[in-house]
């Protein structure tokens, strides 16, 4: 009554609305421990750069400066591109992708580039999840010449990504027959098949294969590998697919994928505490970011700072309007924020453009969750379709019916 | 060829993930004709334009950083104008210091922009590092009169103006207006007092006794000049405290609404005054008009635009005025002739509404509180 009775001693309710919004948006504003300061002492270290890097960035620095004076010339701008794109490769930075695309700025906008540069944009354009347009100056470049490996494998694996995998065995097959890529034809030819309801033959091929090109390039090698360890483990083969990831870790070269394949693949064998270890030293990339803040939840390890981080990184990706991290950021909101309804929406979303099993599984997990089965139909027809064989995508499929009826 | 498959199939295994791409974090606050800002740039964004690790050990330490401070600053305010009114904003660097984002360390730059005039809109204008990552993007955040607007820049959309006035304008008259309805339907003592001057509006007194009145008109009449004289009243005094001409103790406004109400209500009960309570309505409305304004004191006026803030707040109070009147009006009047109304709504609610704004008074004066 009190409070009522005089508007001016208690703030009235649109003011204390208002009060409240802001009281969140500056608590949002507001990171965890985090304000601007002055650091006390000269020696204080700020920030790391990969000393592994130090030489080759120096190089690509003077090149950009020689660039800097003659624009135009197209090998060194190509040659500066593929320089970034490889370190960018190598440390999952997807800043090296943009100062790979500067490089090629004159002719970045142009509707048909010389060849070279159109191989290294539709690569760029990949990466940044535009598919679409990636994939429309692969096929200006194949109509060009037929005869591009890279082209071919490019665009089939933007294929396979996006669930076309009639397409892409095209496209693999393409590659095969062009000289030294027989290996990569196969890999990607087996890959294809195990994702299309022939993954017994696709397991055999990829075996096949490695035992005959013991001498293939250890690059290929290890995503011949990767591909295997993963038809094994999505036909419910726990110990070979286990077999083969450890032999791709073995060639002991960094590959963020591979980290990320095994990681998931441990997780679905209920080991949380061999992904701590493996990705414990990962932090920087969200990706694996995101498995180890998994993985430390189910031991019940506090994990929270992980948590943080991880929802900071989504937000700041929101604000910039990328869309790359959709997939990644449904599993973080159902498994790590508990709200189905959210996880689901992004799951969706992300299924519009990619459509891989990872991809279809958060939408069938959220869709349980959030109760829910009718949105996962488009996914169940398209798995149906496909005829992807999946132990874990069947066994939540078998769930989501009963709830259908 | 193999060179170029190579570094393929490293792309082709990350397709989701990888770390945070390259952005910088622009916070804008526009007050009068000063721009307070704060630029958050990514310490390895700032290494890969002017080479920060100055002895190549792999790590930026504060000296390094320190040192270049003049040369930061330069760089990244050659990329930045702000401009309002066609006319630029020079910028000045007021501070130094380093922030942790999710992705890193970051320098921040505390500045502040003038302005040669307030602008009513702002321009902006970014191009850091687009020469070098057109997938770099600034995130700007810009506040003025207690709105935000958020904007990103891109090399696609280098440039940004953000309009103020004309929307605000609108929107803080609403705003103004909606807290001045809002505060007179939860202000009960105003609406007590009201409504012990209208009670009697619907009747006449002869003798000793209540008749009602033939008319909805002279009823309407009686009405409208208690209605006005409170109004015309309460204005006054809210401008003139809004202004800031006049400034009483609240504990002595407050009493004294609270004594206004005892004084209308007993005036049902023992008449003194009948037929100019409009005198009465525009006496203590001073009263009503000094409360008003502590309630926009309290909500703080923005100073750009002070008198239509008020003229919003009172227009809310009368619009909520009316709503009250309007409910009452044919209310009172079909009722006027039954006993219920001049017995039980007349006599006893007046002789409610004295005890309870007695109970106020003695809150209000002593400053304790019995409910």
């Amino acid at each position: 009554m009190r409070t009522a009775v005089r508007g001016r001693r208690a703030p009235s309710r649109p003011i204390r609305r208002g009060l409240a919004i802001i009281g969140f948006a500056i608590i949002c504003s507001v990171r965890v421990g985090a304000a601007p300061f002055i650091p006390d002492r000269d020696e204080q270290v700020l920030e790391h750069i990969p000393t592994r890097l130090n030489a080759t960035l120096l190089e690509l620095r003077a090149l950009r400066v020689r660039l800097a004076q003659q624009p135009s010339n197209l090998s060194l701008a190509t040659q500066l591109a593929r320089g970034y794109i490889e370190i960018g490769r190598a440390e999952l930075d997807p800043r090296f992708f943009g100062y790979a695309q500067a490089a090629l700025k004159p002719w970045w906008g142009l509707p048909s580039p010389p060849p070279e540069v159109l191989v290294l944009r539709a690569i760029l354009k990949q990466h940044g999840h535009d598919f679409a347009s990636a994939l429309d100056d692969l096929e200006a470049l194949l109509q060009q010449n037929p005869r591009h490996a890279q082209a071919w494998l490019t665009s089939a694996v933007i294929l396979q990504v996006q669930g076309d995998h009639r397409q892409a065995l095209a496209h693999c097959a393409s590659l095969i027959y062009l000289p030294g890529s027989y290996f990569l034809g196969t890999a990607c030819l087996g890959k294809s098949l195990s994702l299309s309801g022939q993954a017994d033959k696709a397991y055999d091929l990829l075996r096949e294969l490695l035992a005959s090109k013991p001498d293939a390039p250890e690059r290929e090698r290890l995503w011949a590998l990767t591909v295997l360890a993963e038809a094994a483990a999505r036909l419910g083969w726990s110990k070979q697919a286990e077999l083969y990831f450890q032999q791709a870790l073995s060639l002991g070269l960094r590959d963020g994928y591979l980290l990320m394949a095994f990681a998931d693949f441990l997780l679905d064998e209920d080991q949380p505490a061999r992904v701590a270890k493996l990705l414990i030293k990962e932090t920087r990339v969200d990706g694996l970011l995101l498995r180890l803040a998994i993985a430390e939840k189910r031991l019940g390890s506090s994990g929270d700072e992980h948590v943080a981080s991880l929802k900071g990184r989504f937000a700041a990706s929101r604000l910039r309007g990328d869309k790359v991290h959709l997939g990644d950021e449904a599993r973080f909101t159902l498994h790590l924020l508990d709200d189905p309804p959210t996880a689901l929406k992004l799951a969706l979303a992300n299924w519009e453009v990619q459509r891989e099993p990872r991809d279809a599984r958060i939408v069938l997990e959220a869709a349980l969750a959030a109760r829910d089965p009718a949105v996962a139909k488009p996914v169940l027809e398209m798995l149906n379709q496909s005829a992807l064989e999946d132990v874990r995508l069947a066994a939540l499929a078998a769930r989501l019916k009963p709830v259908r009826q | 060829m193999r060179r170029l498959l190579f570094l393929f199939l490293g792309l082709l295994s990350i397709p989701a993930f990888a770390h945070k791409p390259s952005d910088s974090y622009l916070k804008i606050a526009l007050e009068g004709s000063t721009v307070q800002g704060q630029w958050d740039i990514a310490l390895r964004d700032l290494d890969n334009a002017l080479g920060l690790d100055a002895n190549g050990d792999g790590a930026i330490t504060w000296g390094e950083l320190r040192r270049r401070h003049r040369e930061i600053a330069a760089y990244a305010f050659s990329h930045l104008t702000i401009t309002g009114k066609g006319e630029t904003c020079a910028p000045r660097v007021r501070e130094h210091l380093v922030d942790h984002h999710t992705d890193g360390a970051y320098a921040v730059l505390r500045f502040e922009a003038l302005c040669p005039k307030p602008p009513e809109r702002l321009g902006i204008s970014y191009r850091l590092f687009f020469d070098l990552d057109p997938q770099h993007k600034g995130l700007l955040n810009l506040s003025h009169g207690g709105q935000t607007h958020s904007a990103i820049f891109s090399a696609d959309q280098d440039t940004q103006v953000i309009e103020f006035l004309g929307v605000n304008r609108t929107k803080q008259f609403l705003a103004y207006g909606w807290e001045g309805t809002w505060h007179i339907s939860i202000g009960y003592d105003h609406i007590l007092f009201l409504l012990s001057l209208l009670l009697p509006a619907v009747l006449k007194r002869e003798g000793n006794r209540w008749r009602a009145l033939a008319s909805f008109r002279e009823a309407s009449i009686d009405v409208l000049k208690i209605v006005t004289a409170f109004t015309v009243a309460h204005s006054i005094t809210l401008s003139l405290a809004a202004l800031e001409v006049i400034a009483l103790p609240s504990r002595w406004v407050e009493s004294a609404i609270a004594a206004s109400v005892v004084l209308a209500a007993l005036n049902n009960l023992y008449p003194l005054v009948f037929g100019r309570r409009w005198v009465v309505a525009f006496v203590f409305g001073l009263a009503h008009g000094l409360g008003f304004a502590n309630v926009l004191t309290d909500l703080g006026l923005p100073k750009g635009s002070l008198l239509l803030s008020l003229v919003g707040f009172n227009l809310g109070v009368e619009v909520g005025q009316l709503v009250i009147v309007s409910v009452f009006l044919p209310f009172a009047y079909r009722l006027r002739d039954s006993w219920s109304y001049q017995g039980v709504i007349l006599r006893f609610g007046s002789a409610l509404i004295a005890l309870l704004a007695c109970v106020w008074l003695v809150e209000r004066s002593l400053g304790l509180s019995f409910s």
